[in-house]
């Protein structure tokens, strides 16, 4: 089962397996892993075989492309007509996705059976999945450990090849956060490359889709498929289509790496620091210089997105009403009433904390101090990085402060749980492309992620970067045993 | 620093109904949020032009014209309550 995208894909194009038989053999691993690890909420054979049989057809007709018949996994965020989407949250828990978001329908162009939906955060807020309202995802390297999150569920699933790969989304790390701590490969595109049409709102400025998956490789062939124009998102961008691949074997000699102080100091866990730095090493072996680079105003990026995000969030979450489609409370007096019950009941305490802090910093008399403050300071954070892009070709860096964390360790303390992606949030304020990858383990022996922020529009040459670091190590081929 | 009546408030603004304890229990985990946010006020932004998207986008026209199919049945299929085609929701004028 360990067999990277491209692999599955010449497997099918020699005729060797069929996209049933694969879709078959990683749905009986799903039904054996998933009541341990609940990285799925919704599993559906009937519908992932009838997929893969299209698939086989197509293939049959002399009609496939790159990748057709290999399946993938959804994060529960995508709306994918005829499946849930319950976002993480009892107040989706019963909705049927009448349409295709576009990332999903970019899946079915490519003939790419789906093996169901993974669990996530609630609204994808959090960073351990344990928010979500169908319980906890358990990390597959140790099981007392969290997937990180909030996109933990298909973190999870790639980890223990329940999925040869899953898509995620990333509004302050959430692709890149639980790719690290499951030790597989994540990308969080440049903002505006991936379509946002269909993939439930959390913050609208910052949310961004992306593949994860084992290998840089891999996530560059997944790209290819997920990125492109879409008139319905009004800040999907217009750029020519480009080949996220192109770039993979470019050699690294002469590669200026920037390393911001900002992100080896207090707070980094030391055998965090280590793999990184034994990394840094394997570039230097490779032909890349590094150049110290200064992100001064990174340090108040924790601050300014528990500004920016809650407050798009408490906007884009007033729709859920109780009217047009989730849960309606069973009794209530009036309608204020049915509102104010329904939502007390169908949301999660996080999800409540964001909408409330959210609604305060938007309320008369705050919202200069508050929300216009911490749009000038998003300023000046992407100033930072435009600066530091000067001096270096890519930044280097950890991609979390630690390793996984145990199951209820932050769970009392919302703050503490929001300092796990102090590395991360910087990227999307920006709106740069970033990934993670693994790169050796903790004392503690759970996987330790490497982020690579690349320049705007800068993935190919990223993904490069990534793939010429995993020709020479073999972190992103290591499973965890057991399973 | 919110008091327990400017949690109240908040809520009844977000529309979500909390029970006494709730209050009490948001009021600090709240408390602690805006303390992190706080360190905010020590950075002077004058002259900062404010940031709202990564990119620097304009809203696109397109033409006035009708491209999107009738699937009001299948919209409203997951709707929790409705007759005739209409919403259902508590009355609302006496």
């Amino acid at each position: 089962m360990n067999q990277t995208i491209k692999e599955l894909s010449d497997l099918l194009a020699r005729g060797e397996a069929s996209s049933a038989e694969l879709c078959q053999d990683y749905l009986a691993r799903i039904e054996r892993l998933n009541p341990r690890l609940n990285a799925f909420i919704t599993v559906d054979p009937d519908k992932t075989l009838e997929e893969a049989r299209a698939a086989d057809a197509r293939r049959a007709r002399g009609e496939a492309g790159p990748l057709t018949g290999v399946p993938v996994a959804h994060k529960d965020i995508f709306c994918a007509e005829g499946w849930p989407a319950t976002c993480g949250s009892r107040m989706l828990a019963d909705f049927v996705s009448p349409y295709d978001a576009h990332v999903i329908s970019r899946f079915k162009a490519a003939g790419m059976p789906s093996l169901g939906k993974t669990n996530m955060d609630e609204f994808a807020m959090g960073s351990s999945n344990e928010t979500s309202f169908f319980g906890a995802v358990r990390n597959p390297w140790d099981e007392r450990a969290v997937p990180g999150g909030s996109s933990g569920g298909s973190a999870a699933a790639v980890a223990a090849r329940m999925a040869p790969a899953a898509t995620g989304t990333d509004t302050g790390g959430s692709i890149r956060q639980p790719a690290a701590l499951t030790g597989i490969t994540g990308l969080k595109p440049t903002y505006g490359v991936v379509s946002r049409y269909g993939m439930i709102a959390f913050a609208s400025s910052l949310d961004q889709a992306g593949p994860m998956a084992p290998s840089a490789e891999d996530c560059a062939l997944l790209m290819n498929v997920m990125a492109g124009f879409d008139a319905r998102d009004s800040t999907s961008l217009e750029r020519p289509a480009e080949d996220y691949a192109r770039d993979l074997d470019r050699p690294l000699k002469g590669l200026r790496i920037g390393l911001p102080r900002e992100f080896f100091g207090a707070g980094l866990a030391a055998d965090v620091g280590q793999a990184v730095e034994a990394a840094l090493a394997v570039y230097r072996r490779l032909g890349a210089e590094t150049v110290e680079v200064g992100l001064p105003n990174s340090g108040l990026s924790v601050p300014v997105y528990y500004v920016l995000a809650p407050a798009e969030a408490s906007s884009n979450l007033s729709r859920y009403d109780g009217v047009r489609y989730g849960y309606r409370a069973a009794a209530y007096a009036d309608l204020t009433d049915m509102y104010e019950r329904t939502r007390a009941e169908g949301f999660g305490a996080e999800v409540k904390r964001r909408i409330m802090i959210g609604t305060y910093v938007l309320s008369h008399g705050y919202y200069d101090a508050y929300y216009l403050q911490a749009q000038k300071i998003r300023r000046l954070i992407a100033q930072d990085f435009a600066e530091a892009f000067k001096a270096c070709d890519v930044i280097l860096g950890p991609t979390a402060p630690t390793t996984a964390f145990d199951l209820g360790a932050k769970t009392a303390d919302p703050v503490q749980m929001y300092l796990s992606d102090i590395y991360t949030i910087a990227v999307n304020l920006a709106g740069l492309p970033g990934m993670s990858l693994p790169c050796g383990f903790g004392a503690d022996h759970r996987p330790v992620g490497l982020q690579i922020v690349g320049d705007w529009f800068g993935e190919a040459r990223m993904l490069n970067v990534a793939h010429q670091y995993q020709l020479a190590t073999d972190w992103h081929r290591r499973m965890p045993e057991g399973l | 620093m919110l008091s327990l009546e400017d949690v109240r408030r908040i809520a009844h603004l977000a529309r979500i109904r909390v029970s006494p304890e709730e209050a009490a229990r948001y009021q600090a985990q709240l408390n602690g949020i805006l303390g992190l946010i706080e360190q905010m006020q020590a950075v002077d932004t004058s002259g900062v032009e404010p940031m709202a998207h990564a990119q620097e986008v304009y809203q696109r026209l397109r033409e006035d014209a009708v491209t999107e199919p009738d699937r009001r049945d299948a919209f409203q299929a997951v709707a929790p309550q409705v007759e005739a085609g209409l919403y259902l929701v508590p009355k609302v004028i006496e």
